[in-house]
């Protein structure tokens, strides 16, 4: 065989000669490069998404809302009525098995001051399991514990939103912020989260105990009464039993009978979220499947040419082979060509791929990831396409006998 | 043992139902050095002989030995090896790489040989040297009159020192003063360097150039004698 500088200089020139052409053949292999890669970063970056949305508000999360009430055949909304209450929460934890930890949780708004700062965040009023439910930890102090509960004390645990808003570069650690006028320590700050799926920052939060919030906060008329309750099944495998125990026990401690509309509503989050994963995961590979497609007509735009090449170039052929060209001399020179082709075009692809999903992310937010694999996948693809659809014509065109190929006209 | 030894060398074309005998039985034996004219009319047979003998066309029956090696049942690639290192052809149309520069053209069969890059450009300098062709190396064939086409075309065929030359009407599209220069050039080839040449042609004053003459007619030789040099 020749060496491969001689053959890739004679394939350039080739290509350089028909540049209209070779444009038009690239083209195809550049569009299907880019699609693939394209379609690849949309679908991982929407899948991370969603699983960084899944981690975020916790894993194997179940959370109980109060449900509708109805009041003389008027449906009132769901949550009209807090139906939940913090002996629900307990008996949940005692007698579901499936249940490894639950956080009762009483919420509003409300404006945090310090010193001369101030910010309005949510309040969180709950228990010393929501860091346990959420699997958040903290970055620096102490979580509340059963007795600031008891005590209804006046601590609470800060988000990094508030935290930067309130304190600058100060350590908020045992310092005393001002909630509705009520003086609170700060006991921890907790660890970053970012962005929720609705573009919610969860950072910016603030939790406080429950009896605290009840009692000092937000005043509720009957004690106990709580918004949500979440509830952290012990494993994946779980969560729908959990949901089921959960369910069947609210049903017997508000006495619901069988055919009666629960005043409460279940809703395993987590699970909700995992499909949604898998349902993107299946579209990513759905994509990327229809794009291939357009890789693979690119190839099939790549063999058409080179046979036309081949036809084209039947009399070099053969003064190649009258002055000594081999069957594989004159294959290699086609199936360069063809490579040389497809891997430029791969090459731009990339890079067309690659900025296109950056543009694609920035306009739709989503974290776009052109990952090396797929850079690889679709280079090393369209390199195959080269070689595979560049065979048979350069196949064809070694076969030629030599003193025909000389006569060709 | 001679250069070039055929024995009953058959050529048939499938043209039809009855086959078109382009050779029939050709028995011709050229020696090492010789300079020999194959002369005939349009579809005498002559190109045809020519081409199984530079190996670019198969006989249908009958053998040819090239340097004392049986032709008949090598493979395609063994084939262009012969042709890449012991012949070298010339032809009427010049068959040069269009696009591509007259180095490039001469380097090609270096190319095929495996020569290194350095190597390959040095043999192939010297051999447009060799053929008065200084300051044309990187024009195109384009570029170039036909006498310097086929000068740039004999360069590629001595490049690789190939023994024998073929060639199959060089002059047949250059005017009579080119037409001279070339023929002058091949008869001072086969004095200085013993190249075998090989001159296939149907005008008799380039016919005279050569030392032997060969003349063929539907497929047979008619008549082979030495030139007598007034």
């Amino acid at each position: 065989m020749i060496n491969i500088t001689a053959t890739l200089k004679i394939a350039l020139r080739a290509l350089w000669v028909n540049k209209m052409r070779s444009a038009l053949t690239m083209l195809g292999i550049i569009i299907g490069v880019s699609a693939v890669i394209i379609m690849l970063a949309v679908g991982t970056g929407v899948s991370q998404k969603i699983s960084s949305q899944i981690s975020s508000i916790g894993s194997n999360l179940i959370i109980v809302l109060p449900g509708s009430t109805t009041q003389g055949g008027a449906r009132m909304g769901g949550g009209s009525q807090s139906t939940l209450t913090i002996d629900d929460a307990e008996a949940i934890l005692r007698e579901c098995s499936a249940v490894a930890m639950v956080a009762p949780m009483h919420n509003g708004n409300a404006q945090v001051v310090f010193g001369n700062q101030n910010w309005a965040t949510g309040i969180v009023g709950t228990t010393p399991g929501i860091l346990e439910v959420k699997d958040c930890g903290l970055t620096e102090g102490r979580n509340m514990n059963e007795q600031d509960l008891r005590n209804a004390t006046k601590v609470c645990l800060l988000g990094q939103t508030v935290v930067d808003n309130l304190f600058g570069g100060m350590d908020p650690i045992g310092q005393i912020v001002r909630i509705r006028n009520v003086p609170f320590t700060v006991i921890g700050v907790l660890e970053p989260k970012g962005q929720s799926l609705g573009g919610q920052d969860q950072d910016d939060t603030v939790i406080i105990p429950l009896t605290t919030a009840q009692k000092k906060i937000f005043g509720r008329a009957i004690p106990g009464m709580v918004r949500i309750i979440m509830v952290k099944a012990r494993s994946t495998e779980d969560l729908p039993v959990a949901e089921r125990q959960v369910t069947d026990l609210l049903r017997q401690r508000h006495r619901i009978g069988p055919n009666k509309e629960e005043d409460f509503t279940v809703r395993n989050l987590t699970q909700m979220l995992q499909m949604a994963e898998q349902t993107a995961n299946t579209l990513t590979l759905l994509l990327a499947a229809i794009a291939s497609v357009s890789l693979l007509v690119g190839g099939i735009g790549i063999m058409n040419i080179m046979l036309v090449s081949v036809t084209e170039r039947t009399r070099e052929i053969g003064i190649r082979m009258a002055v000594g060209a081999k069957a594989w001399d004159i294959r290699i020179q086609f199936i360069i060509e063809a490579l040389t082709l497809s891997m430029i075009g791969g090459v731009i692809g990339i890079l067309i791929g690659g900025c296109g999903s950056m543009i694609l992310s920035r306009i739709f937010d989503f974290p776009s990831v052109v990952s090396p694999l797929s850079v690889l996948l679709s280079f090393s693809f369209s390199a195959m396409v080269g070689i595979f659809f560049g065979f048979y014509p350069a196949y064809k065109a070694s076969l030629l006998n030599p003193i025909d190929a000389l006569r060709f006209e | 043992m001679s250069l070039i030894q055929t024995k009953h060398l058959t050529k048939i074309y499938d043209v039809g139902d009855e086959g078109v005998h382009a050779l029939e039985n050709v028995s011709v034996s050229i020696e090492k050095g010789e300079f020999v004219a194959i002369m005939g009319p349009s579809g005498s047979g002559k190109s045809t002989f020519m081409n199984i003998l530079g190996c670019l066309d198969q006989p249908t029956s009958g053998e040819y030995f090239l340097d004392g090696r049986q032709i008949r049942g090598l493979s395609r690639d063994e084939l262009a090896a012969i042709r890449n290192r012991q012949i070298g052809f010339v032809f009427q149309g010049f068959n040069l790489l269009s696009r591509t520069s007259a180095l490039e053209n001469v380097e090609l069969p270096l190319l095929y040989n495996h020569v290194p890059p350095r190597e390959r450009k040095e043999k192939s300098l010297a051999a447009l040297k060799r053929l008065r062709l200084e300051g044309r190396e990187y024009h195109h064939p384009n570029q170039l009159s036909g006498g310097q086409q086929q000068r740039v075309a004999i360069a590629r065929a001595l490049v690789n020192n190939a023994p024998i030359l073929m060639a199959d009407e060089p002059t047949g599209n250059l005017d009579t003063k080119t037409s001279l220069e070339i023929m002058e050039l091949l008869v001072e080839l086969n004095r200085d360097a013993g190249t075998t040449i090989i001159l296939i042609t149907h005008e008799p004053d380039i016919a005279a150039f050569s030392r032997r003459i060969i003349r063929f007619l539907d497929g047979q030789v008619i008549s082979d004698e030495e030139v007598k040099k007034s």
